[in-house]
């Protein structure tokens, strides 16, 4: 950039003032895109700081109780890491989707059907090793959420259905399922008389293993980054991933190119909901009761994580293993919502009206995004390369869902 | 075990899905608007839940309806305010706002509600008004005629907004920016004020459906709505974007949960089945979605932002 700078400032004297400014602009542009994601939080946070004075609660001794009971030792950093690995995980399948340009509004049914799967393939081979149950029951899961995902693939691609219905739906009756199959078929026959929604104790092969220290965290710690991983790795290192962006960046262009978009937008839901699929088997067999249990509804059981994934996701950007730390963030507002609740007597419902807020600050601030990074960029290249666009990688906005019109192909 | 096919218990069914679907039409035909002007609120399911809290929490404290239908109506136009700032100047992705809009809703007024309310206190909602004559005509009258405010109002919406849409100059600008945003602008048609206006009657239609929600249920509990706003925007793909066509399928969708209640209560189908029962509305949602999509256009300008500069 600093040549750049050079060869156009010699030729541009006239212009020097205004250049200056313009890069100084040039060299914050790496920090843009961080810069307006964190302010957004930090305008969501200062409003939750208003609401809670308004229920009569001081905000600082608020904000230190949360941080303390999300970050303040071991067995909180613990606490916050369980809480964040099916965010992680529903926002690796998150970028995957809303980077194909699909908007998937269902990681909350496909967290469901991923449990049911692998809770299914535990009751089935309970006798199984355990170095062999553990993967079994996380494929399962992967399985299970994958389908649940494609099924709105194919009827978007195939019948026009809007993803962004579909999905919702599906969250409606994967729901309704899971509440029947707790009832009926795969109730806990132990528990008799008392009507609590959960199976039996599943099959301790199927454990996910602590992980050593004194802590409660578990296997699916490592599981969810490793996915985040390979979900980067998709995205950006292959060329299943190239041909997903460049569906989500263009369909029509990439129809022309060739590529099979009704089959990408098909993998890409399918992808997404396997992601979300695998939290739901980490949430079944991470869990302290090892059991599939559904404390008043299904939100009990997926803990919003399929929203508040999508929350995760936007927030790293749409990157994979920017997911990692947005995760831990929210996952630390969660288990720091607690203590909260505990401290102040201020209900954690907070937190889900604070992360609704950060989705309408970060979406609401993309464009802004946008338009400062490119302001930035000009600086940087000027008029040598013409306005470019910023590379798609570092351009994260969710793609305008991707159209299928009547005549596209197969 | 009762039986279901009796002319009482059919009518008492059908009265009551008539009731339950007032919030569905409420709603959905405030989103139709809305689309019609090519803006998508996803937050429907969210503006619904606060205009559900803000009318039970005034009517609970004031102890009149009326009180709690005005604070739904003035909720719903803040709710408006804010989604069309995001939406018309900052140009944010319509499908992901909404969701914020979502799970502000469902926090906040759960928040609000263990915070004030604490544990549920019934209200006392509005009464039925029986509509002089009509309401005596057995059977029909029952069906029909026997209702709170909300139900006839909602009903007498339909005619009106298809009114509204197809025969008013302000129901052409919603259309015409709806299908080609550019063009109206040219002709002079304010683009973001046409959307501003269709954002804040939805936004309070959806708060009103909340408010007719709370109001015959008579009871607030933490997500209250469970689902009916995100199928009362359904139900606009459903309805091909008209108003008689959202109509319907808020009467279909009112009389299957109607239905699904009544066997429910008849003893027909326990417990379990009765979960299997409740997906028939989103498994139904889904089958229709398949089947119209194709075959009806969303508006032109649908979720597209409208920047001059552009």
């Amino acid at each position: 950039m600093n040549t750049k700078h050079d060869e156009r400032a010699s030729g541009l004297a006239q212009d020097e003032q205004k250049f200056r400014g313009r890069s100084a602009a040039a060299l914050l542009a790496p920090f843009v895109g961080l810069a307006v994601p964190v302010g957004a939080v930090l305008v969501a946070l200062s409003l939750g700081a208003v609401m809670l004075l308004t229920l009569g609660a001081n905000p600082i001794t608020g904000y230190a109780a949360l941080i303390d009971g999300a970050f303040g030792g071991w067995d909180e950093l613990a606490d916050t890491s369980i809480k964040a690995m099916p965010l992680l995980l529903v926002g690796v399948g998150i970028c995957i989707a809303f980077r194909a340009g699909v908007i998937n509004i269902g990681g909350e049914g496909q967290i469901i059907a991923g449990a049911i799967a692998s809770t299914v393939v535990a009751l089935v081979l309970p006798d199984v090793s355990r170095i062999l149950l553990v993967p079994l029951v996380l494929v399962g899961g992967a399985i299970g959420g994958g389908l649940w995902g494609a099924i709105p693939g194919v009827l978007k691609a195939y019948a026009g259905v809007n993803e962004i219905l579909s999905t919702i739906m599906m969250n409606l009756v994967a729901a309704q399922f899971l509440s029947f199959l707790l009832q009926d078929l795969l109730t806990d026959k132990a528990s008799g008389a008392i009507k609590i929604q959960q199976t039996e104790r599943l099959s301790a092969n199927a454990d996910l293993p602590l992980l050593p220290g004194d802590t409660r965290l578990h296997l699916g710690v490592m599981i969810a980054i490793l996915i985040a991983v390979l979900g980067h790795i998709l995205l950006f290192r292959s060329a299943l991933g190239v041909r997903l962006r460049a569906v989500g960046h263009n369909a029509d262009a990439s129809r022309y190119a060739g590529m099979p978009v009704k089959k990408s937008i098909v993998q890409a839901l399918a992808f997404s909901g396997a992601c979300a699929g695998v939290a739901g088997a980490v949430l079944v067999f991470g869990s302290e009761s090892h059991r599939l249990i559904a404390e008043g509804g299904a939100s009990g059981f997926t803990q919003s994580a399929g929203f508040n994934g999508i929350v995760a996701a936007l927030f790293g950007g749409l990157s994979p293993l920017a997911v990692v730390p947005a995760s831990f963030f929210f996952g630390g507002m969660l288990t720091g919502g607690i203590s909260l609740q505990q401290e102040l007597q201020v209900p954690a419902a907070l937190i889900v009206a604070l992360n609704g807020i950060v989705v309408l600050f970060v979406v609401g601030s993309l464009k802004l995004q946008t338009r400062l990074r490119s302001w930035a960029q000009g600086a940087g290249s000027g008029s040598l390369r013409g306005s470019e666009s910023p590379p798609s990688d570092h351009a994260p906005q969710p793609a305008d869902s991707v159209a299928i019109s009547e005549d596209s192909d197969g | 075990m009762g039986d279901f096919f009796t002319v009482s218990v059919l009518v008492a069914t059908l009265a009551s899905g008539i009731r339950l679907a007032t919030p569905f039409l409420l709603a959905g035909l405030g989103e139709t608007i809305g689309q019609r002007s090519g803006v998508l609120n996803l937050g429907v399911e969210g503006v619904m839940l606060l205009g559900a809290f803000s009318a039970y929490y005034i009517t609970l404290e004031t102890g009149s309806a009326v009180y709690g239908i005005l604070g739904a109506i003035v909720v719903g136009l803040l709710i408006g305010l804010a989604y069309a700032f995001i939406t018309l100047i900052m140009q944010a992705q319509q499908g992901i706002s909404g969701i914020g809009i979502y799970l502000f809703g469902l926090g906040f007024t759960d928040l609000l509600f263990q915070k004030n309310v604490g544990t549920p206190k019934p209200i006392r909602g509005l009464g039925e008004v029986n509509i002089p004559l009509l309401s005596d005509i057995p059977k029909v009258g029952e069906i029909f005629f026997q209702h709170s405010l909300p139900v006839y109002f909602a009903f007498a919406l339909v005619p009106l907004v298809w009114f509204m849409i197809n025969k008013t100059t302000f129901g052409l600008n919603i259309r015409a920016v709806g299908e080609t945003p550019e063009a109206a602008d040219t002709l002079g048609v304010s683009v973001n004020r046409t959307r501003l206006a269709t954002i804040l009657i939805g936004s309070t239609m959806a708060s009103l459906a909340g408010a007719a929600l709370a109001l015959e249920v008579g009871i607030f509990q933490q997500n209250l709505t469970s689902g009916q706003g995100f199928i009362a925007i359904a139900l606009v793909y459903f309805g091909a974007w008209r108003s008689y066509g959202v109509m319907l399928g808020a009467l279909l969708f009112g009389i299957v949960q109607a239905t699904v209640l009544q066997l429910k209560t008849l003893g027909i189908v326990e417990g379990a089945n009765s979960s299997l029962l409740a997906m028939a509305p989103a498994v139904l949602t889904i089958v229709v979605l398949a089947i119209v999509s194709r075959r009806v256009a969303a508006p032109g300008a649908l979720t597209r932002p409208f920047d001059r500069a552009a």
